[in-house]
């Protein structure tokens, strides 16, 4: 049979369709706010005209702003400290939950799913009732508890897809070879599952850096986080400062993902 | 396994606490306290009623529940409007992780700065009414915050990405020479597209309906920053409930209700389309037919 010529090749080059039209109204749409953001940043006067370039905001953002430095080291410190509490308990459960069946097993598993799908003022205004309930004095620990639960999901959800993927038969075989439990967990199953602890690990860091409406309510004096710090900037006088500081953290963002962008496809067709 | 010794539990056991007492506990405490007496300097009274769920009938309520029915379905059906498309043309491209990466960046920077960016340009002082008055279009600056569709934009622009990279993830898996095929059998364009493509990817679909819904129909942020007093949505009222007029039963009922409602919505849908496709191209492993979960979960659902 002679080559069929298709109209439409499935991949590759050719001309914009409406969907790609689409799609570059989409990016703009994206970008605009960001840019906006960016162009402002260097703008001389505080308020919305431009009046000329000036590195102003900059320098209040690095010398002038202690608060703001004290709220990105306690979200450093919140997101690090909870991503590492829930990696721990989130893979151990997925190994559990993947190698065992026992009696709770789908209890487990249905528990580490349903705190995704409920509305995060839910679980922050159902936290901050417990917290009274049980007298803990809203500050870092709090906090600290409150990311720790709602990372725990994230991890538990990546690594299980992980162990899911390769074989079962090289536990066992580890097993065969006389390596003990703990062996088998440190030096088998932890490597193989490393890629989704990772993501596991970076999702929850991710995650608890940007969250606003749980720590919100569970927040107390002393526990600024960056996401509460922006939020009263906001609510009480904007100071450009803020220009400045989000400047930053899209440059940041951008600095982040593009040396990853090779696996970004694997993050949103494969976990 | 089954010669070993089990210690399924014993892994499983530290997260299960955890998510016991810091997760089911205070859900647990929130619908106790929905049916009980209001105290009379916030916290409850410890008896039963069901006061706070006949307070759930006054009408001004009922509003905030409606505006934020509707708000939610109106963003959601844009949201998808435009993710539908985007995530058909990210698949279909030569270069995806290119724009896969446009659509993260955005979907990476921090939630609050993203809505800050809206107020700095929506604002009286800002961009837009800025460019207008340059261009001479009008001399007072116009009015474009604080109002029903400034919380409808941020809110479509907060979760497009959630819609997008579900959308894309099950597209990219779709054969599309089943698209020449239907149009070799003379289906229209569109016809193709309707009936080939879209039972297809009924997994994607309903993972990005939820992963927009849930988030927007207990949206806070949003409408506190961007919308006005007559833009308050459920969960602002629960936040107000909590912390200023110290109503805990109330807030309580409205969480629940908001929890009963978002639970059977999310039933609803992951029932139906569980029901099998013509030609399934979703992977089984994928919890509860949710496809590409964890690509939603990096950016801020608040």
């Amino acid at each position: 049979m002679s080559e069929i010529v298709r109209p439409s090749a499935p991949r590759g080059r050719r001309k914009p369709s409406f969907s790609d039209w689409v799609f570059y109204a989409t990016v703009l749409f994206l970008f605009l706010p960001l840019f906006v953001l960016f162009a402002y940043s260097f703008n001389a006067s505080k308020g919305g005209a431009w009046t000329g370039f000036s590195l102003v905001w900059y320098e209040k953002l690095v010398l002038g702003s202690p608060e703001l430095w004290k709220a990105l080291t306690n979200s450093l410190l919140i997101a690090l400290g909870s991503a590492t509490g829930a990696t721990i308990l989130g893979t151990l459960a997925a190994v559990g939950t993947n190698r065992f069946r026992f009696r709770g097993r789908a209890a487990v598993k249905a528990l580490s799913f349903v705190p995704m799908i409920l509305p995060e003022i839910v679980v922050g205004v159902s936290l901050l009732v417990f917290f009274a309930g049980i007298k803990l004095k809203l500050g870092m620990t709090t906090v600290l508890i409150a990311h720790t639960t709602f990372n725990l999901p994230f991890v538990y959800l990546l690594v299980s897809a992980r162990l899911e993927e390769f074989d079962p038969s090289l536990v066992e075989a580890a097993r065969d070879l006389g390596a003990n439990e703990r062996q088998t967990l440190l030096r088998v199953i932890v490597p193989m599952a490393l890629p989704g602890v990772a993501s596991g690990f970076l999702t929850a860091v991710t995650l608890s850096l940007e969250d606003f409406v749980i720590t919100f309510f569970v927040s107390g004096p002393g526990a600024t986080t960056l996401p509460l710090y922006i939020y009263s900037m906001i609510r009480f006088g904007v100071s450009p400062v803020i220009n400045a500081l989000s400047a930053v953290m899209v440059a940041g963002t951008i600095a982040l993902v593009f040396p990853l962008r090779k696996f970004l496809k694997a993050f949103a067709v494969h976990q | 396994m089954s010669a070993k010794r089990n210690y399924g539990s014993l892994y499983a056991a530290p997260q299960g606490l955890w998510l016991l007492l810091f997760f089911a506990a205070p859900l647990v405490i929130i619908v106790a306290y929905s049916f009980m007496e209001k105290g009379l300097y916030g916290g409850v009274e410890p008896r039963l009623s069901l006061d706070a769920y006949r307070a759930l009938a006054n009408p001004s309520l009922l509003l905030v529940a409606f505006r934020t029915l509707l708000v939610s379905l109106v963003a959601t059906v844009l949201t998808l409007i435009v993710a539908l498309p985007c995530g058909y043309s990210i698949a279909r491209s030569g270069n995806q992780s290119l724009r896969l990466f446009l659509v993260i960046v955005p979907f990476w920077t921090n939630f609050l700065v993203r809505i800050y960016a809206w107020i700095a340009i929506l604002g009286n002082e800002g961009f837009l009414n800025d460019a207008l008055r340059a261009l001479g279009v009008v001399a007072d600056p116009v009015q474009f915050l604080y109002n029903q569709w400034a919380v409808v934009l941020v809110l479509v622009y907060m979760y497009l990405p959630y819609a997008i990279l579900p959308l894309f993830s099950t597209i990219d898996k779709f054969d599309f020479t089943l698209l020449e095929a239907a149009r070799d059998l003379g289906a229209t364009k569109l016809e193709a597209l309707r009936l080939v493509l879209l039972p297809n990817i009924k997994g994607g679909l309903v993972t990005a309906i939820l992963f927009t819904f849930i988030p927007i129909f207990g949206a806070y942020a949003v409408p506190l920053l961007v919308g006005g007093k007559d833009s308050y949505m459920l969960g602002n009222i629960i936040a107000d409930q909590v912390t200023k007029t110290r109503n805990w039963p109330l807030a309580a009922a409205i969480s629940m209700t908001v929890t009963v409602l978002t639970g059977l919505a999310a039933l609803v849908f992951l029932f139906r389309s569980r029901k099998p496709a013509p030609q399934s191209v979703e992977e089984p492993a994928a919890p509860l037919g949710v496809a590409g979960t964890s690509a939603v979960p990096s950016g801020g659902a608040r």
